[in-house]
């Protein structure tokens, strides 16, 4: 991407839109994040990868409170977020989140699913909630569909839609959850074009995901975990020709070799 | 092979095995009914206890309803009301059996596990016993008015029959709606747990409060769910609603044992109310599934 950062290290914003120190999950005796360190800058795109169980849907399930964290801070747009937190609600309209498995309300079309949240959080007129949702499927390619309901769609029309809904609330940042893992080969393209249109936009994201592709061509910083912890960060052209840890490069060599 | 025709499925008609099975059951109540007949020396009289469904009435030459028809009226009513309250209270303790407040959960888990855990006849001589006999004089609805305005409206027949016999009613009633409630709380229960918990994390994740998402959410999608096993409950209701003659609430059972006892026709009487609860609950069974089906079609 030409509008990289020069310095891919230390991002030269200066404020971060996501800061994450000291964070710690445990379920039970198991830790399932430990120290983790990482701010995200204003218009940034990281990419975090790792094998299953290393703690990346953990941590960005942290950052607007699906999961709750028992040490660390979380600031979003300067703001901490914590466990047990009033109004968690407003911190949760500024972050977008897209699930593995869409989680699409089935029983709403697909033009409710993307308006309800507008209309019940800020008191936005239906007729304009529409307006906004027409506008959000049409950039997802799917305005089509509008009046259909979720599980008449296949799996990457759904999933465009959960990316479509998410927009809707005008989020300062999205995170995306393994987007593409549940998707059939033929639809995964589709969800991936969206999402680098959407990062060629300008949108802050944070994306777990095995797609090496899109990591190289969209990611600013490549973010790799490994039981819980960040092992390596670096910039997707580093990261992939000439990972620095016996782990990072273990997991590539697993991901790319076959 | 033609595309466009696909082998007829078998399914659903007869062969020569279904004919052979008919055949021996029809034999066998032959039978049964020819030796019945040969020991039995029962006089069968349908007569009697058919006037006590209806009966002519001299002084306004017409037909009216007698015991057994007001019986099951009151059984209806009983029915409807019961399951009214026993909505009510299913659907706030299924959801307090689901919430976050560990007192709310404590008090609705004990509440289904003492109704569920006891016979209803026990239950329901407790209940009658202590709490209409005690409670219901201290909150004055023993002392309410039979012989007001209201009370003696046709409305208030319609609704609650004769109000002589209300606060008795609403014993008998609140009984039933309390030993159903219990079990109609697992049904909620079980529509609200069965949501996936997907949908409440996306409902949370664009922003949705903890109400809204169980209003706009989760609650339509488990309604679907938990309309079939409702329908049934409601019919377990009616046939339960058998038990409160014990405490001699005026409805169908509870006339059927006087009126096999002034005529002495046991076998009638109650092959008479059989089919009365048969009709009644059946012709529900059949609306029930008229509306799924309906509710089906107009989902998507």
């Amino acid at each position: 991407m030409p509008d990289v950062n020069s310095d891919l290290m230390t991002p030269i914003s200066t404020t971060p839109l996501v800061e994450i120190s000291g964070l710690c999950k445990w379920y039970g005796k198991f830790s399932a994040l430990f120290d983790i360190n990482l701010n995200v800058s204003r218009g940034e795109k990281v990419v975090v990868c790792g094998p299953s169980g290393s703690g990346k849907s953990t941590m960005i399930r942290c950052i607007n409170q699906l999961e709750e964290h028992q040490a660390g801070r979380i600031l979003v747009d300067g703001k901490e977020v914590k466990p047990g937190m009033k109004n968690i609600e407003d911190v949760r309209r500024d972050i977008g989140m897209v699930f593995q498995s869409f989680n699409l309300f089935p029983h709403m079309t697909v033009v409710d699913n993307l308006t309800i949240g507008p209309i019940r959080n800020k008191g936005i007129s239906k007729s304009d909630a529409t307006e906004t949702a027409m506008h959000f499927l049409e950039r997802v390619h799917i305005s089509e569909q509008a009046t259909k309901y979720p599980p008449q769609l296949s799996g990457g029309q759904q999933q465009r839609v959960a990316i479509a809904r998410a927009l809707c609330l005008k989020p300062k940042i999205m995170l995306f959850d393994e987007p593409t893992s549940a998707l059939d080969p033929e639809t995964i393209a589709g969800v991936l074009d969206v999402m680098i249109e959407l990062a060629d936009g300008g949108m802050t994201m944070i994306c777990v995901t095995h797609e090496m592709g899109f990591a190289r061509k969209v990611a600013d910083r490549v973010v790799f975990m490994d039981h819980g912890e960040i092992v390596e960060i670096a910039d997707p052209k580093s990261f992939f020709n000439n990972p620095q840890t016996d782990r990072s490069q273990l997991f590539l060599s697993q991901l790319l070799g076959h | 092979m033609d595309r466009n025709s696909p082998p007829v499925a078998a399914k659903g008609r007869f062969t020569l095995l279904d004919y052979l099975l008919f055949g021996i059951v029809i034999a066998f109540v032959f039978y049964a009914v020819y030796r019945v007949n040969d020991v039995l020396v029962y006089q069968w009289n349908w007569e009697r206890v058919l006037g006590f469904l209806v009966k002519y009435d001299e002084e306004s030459q017409s037909w009216v309803s007698n015991l057994l028809l007001q019986g099951l009226a009151t059984t209806l009513r009983l029915a409807i009301w019961a399951t009214l309250f026993a909505t009510l209270v299913g659907v706030v303790m299924g959801y307090w059996r689901t919430c976050q407040n560990l007192t709310l959960r404590i008090i609705a888990r004990c509440y289904v596990e003492l109704i569920r855990n006891m016979p209803p006849v026990v239950f329901i001589f407790i209940f009658y016993f202590f709490v209409s006999s005690q409670i219901f004089p201290a909150m004055g609805i023993d002392s309410i008015d039979t012989q007001g305005e209201f009370a003696q409206s046709e409305v208030f027949y319609f609704l609650f029959g004769n109000p002589a016999l209300f606060s008795n009613f609403l014993a008998g009633m609140i009984c039933l709606a309390l030993f159903e409630g219990a079990y109609i709380t697992e049904i909620v229960r079980a529509g609200i747990q069965s949501t996936p918990t997907g949908q409440w994390e996306a409902a949370r994740a664009i922003g949705l409060s903890h109400f809204n998402a169980l209003r706009d959410v989760v609650i339509p999608q488990a309604i679907r769910k938990i309309l079939p096993p409702l329908a049934g409950q409601f019919i377990t209701l009616i046939k339960d609603s058998a038990i409160i003659s014990l405490i001699s609430i005026q409805e169908l059972t509870f006339i059927a044992t006087e009126v096999a006892a002034s005529t002495t026709r046991v076998f009638e009487t109650w092959i008479l109310v059989g089919l009365m609860y048969f009709g009644l609950c059946y012709s529900f069974a059949v609306l029930f599934a008229y509306l799924e089906k309906r509710a089906k079609r107009s989902d998507r």
